[in-house]
């Protein structure tokens, strides 16, 4: 998909979950033997058009995300290309073992999106949020593990995880609309982050939702003379261990940003990219703290975790004044 | 072929099953082996491979094969021995089984060359990869047939029931799914640790067809896997079968679910086959 800003800010407005099926609306006809799959969630994840217009590629399997895990490893044995979604914590958590057995021990590749992970389902209750799934997913063999910044990055993985040699989980944060980190075209590959700014003090490292307020935290830092880069880390595993080694040796401070817990996503796996380096920058690791916090608007649970642009810039500051 | 010439040859190759199982049993020594609800599976697997089941194991992978899938993974013997009487494994490979850098494990782990289609052994999975084939092949217009073993001890597994629940709704009629209803499981039996119940019974309320025979009687086997079918149900045979099926040292006693075959047992094993080899066609 060539993203252009007409593009980018459409799909802003729809948000990532309805990204996603439109997407597999416009790859249908493309890919072979596609097979769609929802557990009692094909409005969820904008896919009703798709369920109408193309029903021998659909299948339904209720909510039973253990035997939808199971089928479509059934189907991606015998050679489809296989798309499964519902929300984060059923998609990555009910179904673990279905996944590490038929995707991660025998290598069935499924492209499984979690809906919104991260805490944007907040007035529901931590029930439906997802702050554990990266950590889980990036510990089973074969499995990539993706996590868009926007809703065009949304549709370039989605292409790119079908076209991929093995499983790819999906992961979708933000809400909708969900603001554009970019608004014309660039190269997306799987395991290559993307610079989106310069700097030598700060190496902020942001992936998924948190790359649009680390962006306009590197602005509010810049105002108060501290250059930070911004890295766009959308593959959490495999880490692009060389952004992670440059930003180690030229700048003084890394910061890794996730809408995800503290423990084992982007900033474990930084942490352990990092691990073997010599004379490396120090590392401060911002996310969901390993707890379930409040519940409630989107926006009021970013801010309790002192996620929003204006908290970033501030932690940082403070940290980077005194290391 | 004659239905008795069928018959007896499927009873011919179980019988060497037994023989390659015990063999096996004691190769692996120390490693043990989940010998109970392997011999309780081999009627059926040598039924399957022997006269059922359309594959080649000169082309494995052929795209029109029949299906097996053994969601039962410890039950692997059954399968193991099947697939050398079928031609896809060596004697000599059997007896590597459990060893160190062996390909047969103590559940099947993948290896479509070898004609093992899924790795299993983590219990309550085989039923839904089943289902994923069997969807596969009506969306494509394929006629072959996807079997699955699973065992009652595994049927207290939830993820059994969803896979239950929805093969019938998808019509998959060209899945079947045979219960080895010896009644035990790892630490007792069904009815004292999860009983099962009238298992024919819930699956026919779920809309399968239902066959229920004696697992151990090959001409029923035969029977209902080549004869009775019913069009858009997938079909469920509750086959009630002994654990540890052919000794007697073993037959119905639940310490052998897992446990090492000794030297003494095992003369006596080769002796008791030898007898049955005396008494049959």
């Amino acid at each position: 998909m060539i993203l252009d800003k007409r593009k980018a800010i459409g799909l802003s407005r729809i948000g990532s979950r309805a990204t996603y099926g439109m997407t597999l609306f416009d790859l249908a006809d493309s890919t072979p033997d596609l097979m769609v799959l929802t557990a009692d969630t094909s409005t969820s994840a904008g896919l009703d058009r798709f369920r109408k217009t193309y029903p021998e590629k659909y299948l339904e399997v209720g909510i039973a995300e253990q035997n939808a895990m199971g089928i479509a490893a059934g189907l991606a044995s015998e050679g489809m290309t296989v798309a499964l979604s519902t929300f984060a914590p059923f998609q990555t958590m009910r179904c673990c073992e279905q996944i590490k057995v038929n995707l991660g021990y025998m290598k069935h590749k499924v492209v499984f999106t979690g809906l919104a992970s991260g805490v944007v389902l907040g007035t529901l209750g931590y029930t439906h949020c997802c702050i554990e799934d990266m950590a889980i997913m990036r510990a089973i063999p074969n499995i990539t593990v993706v996590s868009p910044a926007d809703c065009g990055e949304t549709a370039k993985a989605v292409e790119a995880a079908l076209a991929h040699s093995q499983s790819v989980y999906i992961r979708l944060t933000g809400g909708s609309p969900n603001p554009p980190v970019y608004r014309e075209d660039y190269e997306f590959e799987i395991g290559k982050s993307v610079k989106l700014r310069d700097g030598k003090d700060v190496g902020i490292i942001a992936t998924g939702s948190m790359v649009h307020p680390s962006l306009q935290a590197a602005e509010i830092l810049a105002e108060n003379g501290i250059e930070a880069a911004v890295i766009n880390m959308h593959t959490i595993k495999p880490l692009d261990n060389d952004v992670v080694a440059d930003l180690a040796s030229n700048t003084k401070l890394i910061v890794t940003i996730e809408e995800h817990s503290i423990i084992g996503g982007l900033g474990g796996a930084v942490a352990e990219a990092k691990a073997p380096l010599r004379n490396a920058a120090p590392h401060m690791i911002m996310g969901i703290a390993d707890s379930y916090g409040r519940s409630g608007d989107y926006a009021d649970i970013l801010a309790h975790y002192g996620l929003t642009a204006e908290q970033i810039a501030a932690k940082i500051m403070t940290e980077f004044k005194s290391s | 072929m004659t239905r008795e010439k069928i018959i007896s040859d499927i009873e011919a190759t179980a019988r060497r099953m037994r023989r390659h199982i015990i063999d096996m049993a004691v190769e692996a020594g120390a490693n043990s082996s989940h010998f109970g609800g392997g011999l309780s599976i081999v009627d059926i697997t040598a039924t399957l491979f022997g006269k059922v089941m359309n594959i080649d194991p000169k082309n494995p992978e052929w795209a029109d094969r029949d299906r097996f899938i053994l969601s039962k993974g410890h039950g692997c013997i059954g399968y193991y021995t099947a697939l050398c009487e079928a031609g896809f494994l060596t004697r000599d490979e059997l007896l590597t089984f459990e060893k160190s850098d062996s390909f047969l494990y103590g559940h099947p782990v993948m290896n479509r060359a070898k004609g093992i289609e899924f790795s299993n052994g983590s219990l309550g999975m085989g039923m839904a990869l089943g289902i994923g084939v069997c969807v596969a092949a009506k969306r494509r217009g394929q006629s072959h047939q996807t079997y699955v073993i699973i065992g009652d001890g595994e049927s207290n597994e939830g993820s059994v029931w969803e896979a239950v629940m929805a093969a019938p709704h998808l019509r998959l009629d060209n899945l079947t799914v045979i219960l080895d209803r010896n009644g035990h499981q790892q630490t007792g039996s069904n009815d004292e640790i999860m009983p099962l119940g009238d298992a024919a019974e819930k699956y026919r309320a779920f809309g399968w067809h239902v066959t229920e025979l004696d697992g151990h009687d090959v001409g029923g086997l035969y029977d209902a896997f080549t004869t009775d079918r019913v069009p858009d149900k997938p079909h469920a045979i509750i086959a009630k079968t002994v654990k540890g099926k052919g000794f007697s040292f073993s037959e119905d006693d639940n310490s052998w679910h897992h446990k090492i075959l000794t030297k003494k047992q095992y003369e006596i094993a080769v002796e008791e086959l030898a007898a049955t080899e005396g008494q049959q066609p």
